[in-house]
């Protein structure tokens, strides 16, 4: 049976991290969005960023932001992810699985090469 | 979409696009009423008479990048299959309320389906609304009440994200644990 968590544990959480300074590089080095309109929704986008959270936790991953946004318009496409690195152009995905997701994010997102089979064409 | 956890999490989506800060879910299982009843409050900028009626219709959505939307009204229409009702009360300037039940027992009912996930996500991917979920599970005459409010937490947090991944299984943890531990009593 695993100890219920607390306040105090996340206490030593935030200690850490500000003492391992993961914070300086938390604020949007790398920006994941996750359409969850109803379309995504349906479509299974509560499963795609699901996958996301458990690669971030799995991974350690510090320097990421995850945000969630309304119907963008491109229904035949969902589940979309969107992945915002520094400076460069914004990459959209589109019937991002669980599956793509793990490509996604270990060939863009932490080795820097966009993923050309699930790009949504402009 | 069949799961009611799925409707949550476009109820919620809904309540964001409307202007709400803060936004409280509660989901009620009392197997002693046979009732199954989710109810989400935000106080974002509320809808007139006239949109409240229009929304249950399918071919209405307050959106501009689609012309149908079909989250409320499929949800309308699987509560009244199951012998409940969707009740919206709204006003503008002053939030919304939307109550959904179900006979729980109902054989058309659809699963609640993954809550904890969902909870998270709201959570982590709208990080500057104030969430508040609720549940609470009746059997026998028992009850056991699971709440989390995400206030504390972040004033713990201050500088540091919610996707901080110790972070993220510090909120999967609570939300995974408290949630299975007062649905037990369902299986008294």
């Amino acid at each position: 049976m695993p100890t219920v968590k607390s306040l105090e544990d996340l206490k030593k959480i935030r200690e850490e991290a500000l003492k391992k300074r993961e914070i300086k590089s938390a604020f949007g080095s790398i920006q994941i969005i996750v359409g969850m309109g109803t379309p995504g929704i349906a479509a299974g986008a509560r499963e795609t960023l699901k996958e996301i959270l458990r690669i971030i936790e799995e991974k350690h991953l510090t320097n990421i932001t995850v945000r969630q946004t309304g119907n963008i318009g491109l229904d035949s496409w969902e589940p979309i992810m969107q992945v915002l690195k520094g400076e460069e152009a914004l990459v959209t995905y589109g019937k991002v699985t669980p599956f793509a997701v793990e490509r996604i994010m270990e060939e863009h997102v932490l080795g820097g090469q966009v993923v050309r089979d699930y790009v949504v064409p402009a | 979409m069949r799961e009611i956890a799925l409707h949550l999490l476009d109820l919620a989506e809904n309540s964001v696009s409307a202007g709400a800060h803060a936004i409280t879910i509660s989901v009620y299982e009392d197997l002693d009423a046979d009732k199954l009843m989710i109810r989400i409050v935000d106080d974002g900028r509320g809808m007139d008479e006239e949109t409240i009626r229009k929304v249950s219709d399918p071919f209405f959505t307050s959106r501009t990048t689609r012309k149908v939307g079909l989250g409320i009204p499929l949800l309308k229409e699987a509560a009244e299959a199951c012998n409940g009702r969707m009740e919206i009360l709204s006003k503008p300037g002053a939030g919304t309320q939307i109550e959904v039940s179900f006979q729980h027992s109902h054989i058309d009912r659809m699963p609640l389906g993954n809550l904890s996930t969902v909870f998270l996500e709201l959570t982590v991917a709208h990080p500057d609304i104030h969430w508040i979920f609720h549940y609470t599970a009746r059997k026998h005459g028992c009850q056991e009440t699971f709440v989390f409010n995400d206030e504390p937490v972040k004033e713990v947090l201050a500088e540091v994200p919610l996707t901080h991944p110790d972070v993220l299984a510090y909120l999967r943890e609570t939300l995974e644990q408290g949630l299975g531990a007062a649905q037990k009593t369902l299986n008294r």
